[in-house]
């Protein structure tokens, strides 16, 4: 397995939040794989820079990509590029200590923020945005993001959708936290709501169970002296300001069809003013190698013998941990029946990570192994505890191969 | 064989239930109880008595019934992994993922405590869910849970070939 970063685990590591500890259990499973006989991993290597997928190839029967999608969808509307307008997923690899990141500094000195897109990356950003200090200063969230968050003047979040909200993407398991959360209402004006009870007959569960959380809420009394604000049909046409941000346009959509999801735009405008907006409107899937099978269009690798993808650089960027698990199954199925109906060629021997360590000595470049991270994760559980937090991320990759190094 | 945390943890565990054999009586006799347990250890313990054992059936993806011996206080995640049954458990049953879903035969599913609202909101992200559908992790053995049987989804294989399309997250 390469990887480009010193460090394994990708997304659980990365881009799982710092208040849900449990769904990064999958990490003992992960490490107990990786300590097979017939598993080695090969970390601080980058495809398309340290190794091309032609070495790769060159180097093993078969090469299974699963580097995911890196990339944002922009909004391309006036006053994107203004300062503190910034990428969601940026911010979520600011607090969890992603290495690009350490230096991304997002302005928390306003009183409110606007999130654009209503999938789970967005309510991530919104949570941590408005939980208490307390309650995330145990967890492993980068120390400088604690510190500045602990300095936000933040009291009010909207998160903004264009469609209606029989139409969010994100999961009723996270929008009932945002429910929860202490100190926090969540402010979903019923008007938004009405008629949606009418459209409840034979829907899927899913739909069902989270649209009758949302009516619920909405007529609920809720208390709190910070705001989650939900809100919907609202298209962004402009961020306004000059030096730093003052508001966002939205042209007002309305519902053409709600069991499918078709809205359109009206006249109508609405204006709110704000300090910070983070765009999360959706991810795309980059190719690192001109070499690689890729439909750009899609944003996806193409599949075929003796080259397999896995995960969102497969299906593109939708589904949580059991579809991505579901479909790594799959992939790795599909690369078993190549091997046994020999539509891949093992009679003839390859050299492996013998060629491609060649290549990295060449380069000079220090590839880390699983005991190089075993190293490093001492170092960050130590450092953790004693700052009473589970764990402390470094940050630096030059401090990561010192201490894999060692 | 598509490879599975869970045969990994069967692996693993097979080294833990050799330690057990040799151990045992001095764990018993000096620790007791299942407090001092790893998480999936306490389903490695044999039943102390014949009136502890509850009869399991699995159900596998391609289909096969795989009976199994487990007892009261099990948890049917980890008794899976004991007996090499491919049910996952990404989260370790924490109630963070799906990865353990199955289906519980209509009869012994009404003797089960109703799911929390938590494993609500988690079945809501179930492919192919069912009126019996609860997540393995948070059934624990009983008594009155003899002879339950429980089928595995079997979207593994064709997850993506079926026309099933995984809504944006």
């Amino acid at each position: 397995m390469y990887e480009k970063l010193p460090v394994p685990f990708g997304l659980v590591r990365y881009g799982v939040a710092p208040d849900h500890p449990e769904v990064k259990n999958v990490i003992n499973s992960f490490s107990k794989i990786a300590k097979q006989k017939n598993f080695r991993f090969v970390g601080n290597t980058s495809l398309g820079e340290d190794v091309t997928f032609r070495n790769l190839q060159n180097a093993y029967h078969a090469v299974v990509l699963a580097y995911g999608c890196s990339e944002d969808t922009i909004l391309g509307i006036k006053g994107e590029d203004l300062k503190n307008v910034l990428s969601a997923r940026k911010f979520v690899g600011w607090y969890n200590g992603l290495p690009s990141e350490k230096t991304f500094m997002p302005n928390l000195d306003c009183s409110t923020a606007i999130i654009l897109g209503q999938g789970n990356v967005a309510v991530d950003v919104a949570r941590i945005l408005l939980s208490p200090i307390d309650e995330l200063k145990k967890t492993d969230i980068t120390s400088y993001a604690l510190e500045a968050l602990s300095s936000s003047k933040i009291k009010t979040v909207y998160l903004v959708g264009r469609r209606g909200p029989f139409h969010v993407a994100f999961t009723i398991k996270e929008f009932r936290e945002m429910t929860k959360l202490r100190n926090v209402k969540t402010v979903l004006n019923s008007g938004q709501m009405q008629g949606l009870d009418q459209l409840l007959q034979g829907v899927p569960r899913q739909r069902k169970r989270l649209t009758e959380l949302l009516i619920k809420v909405s007529q609920a009394e809720q208390v709190g002296d910070k705001e989650f604000v939900p809100l919907f049909l609202r298209k962004p046409t402009e961020i306004q300001g000059s030096t730093s941000i003052e508001g966002v346009k939205f042209v007002i959509n309305k519902i053409d069809n709600n069991l499918e999801g078709k809205v359109s735009s009206t006249e109508d405008t609405d204006y709110i003013p704000c300090g910070i907006v983070l765009r999360s409107v959706g991810y795309r899937g980059t190719v690192p190698d001109k070499d690689i099978p890729f439909d750009s269009k899609k944003g996806r690798v193409l599949s075929n013998s003796g080259v397999y993808s896995s995960g969102w650089i497969n299906t593109g960027p939708v589904g949580v941990i059991l579809s991505t698990m579901n479909n790594a199954f799959h992939q790795a199925a599909l690369l078993v029946e190549d091997m046994n109906s020999n539509k891949l060629d093992t009679l003839q021997s390859k050299p492996g990570f013998e060629l491609i360590s060649n290549i990295l000595s060449q380069k000079g470049i220090q590839a880390v192994s699983f005991e190089g991270w075993e190293k490093m994760d001492k170092v960050e559980i130590e450092r953790g505890k004693q700052l009473g937090k589970s764990r402390e991320k470094i940050v630096d990759i030059r401090e990561m191969l010192a201490i894999a190094g060692e | 064989m598509v490879p599975s945390f869970g045969l990994v943890r069967y692996y693993v565990g097979r080294r833990v239930n050799r330690l057990y054999e040799r151990t045992s009586w001095a764990f018993h006799r000096f620790v007791g109880g299942s407090a001092t347990l790893h998480h999936g250890e306490y389903e490695w313990l044999e039943p102390e008595s014949p009136s502890q054992v509850v009869n399991v059936v699995f159900v596998d993806k391609d289909g096969t019934r795989r009976p199994v011996r487990g007892k009261v206080g099990d948890n049917v995640l980890y008794l899976a992994h004991r007996h090499g049954v491919c049910m996952e458990g990404a989260c370790e049953a924490s109630l963070a993922c799906t990865t353990c879903h199955c289906y519980v035969d209509s009869e012994h599913a009404a003797k089960l405590p109703p799911a929390s609202e938590k494993e609500e909101d988690l079945l809501d992200l179930a492919p192919f869910l069912r009126e019996n559908s609860r997540l393995g992790c948070q059934i624990i053995l009983t008594e009155e849970l003899d002879g339950i049987e429980l089928t595995l989804p079997k979207a593994t294989r064709n997850f993506y070939v079926d026309g099933h399309t995984p809504k944006p997250h």
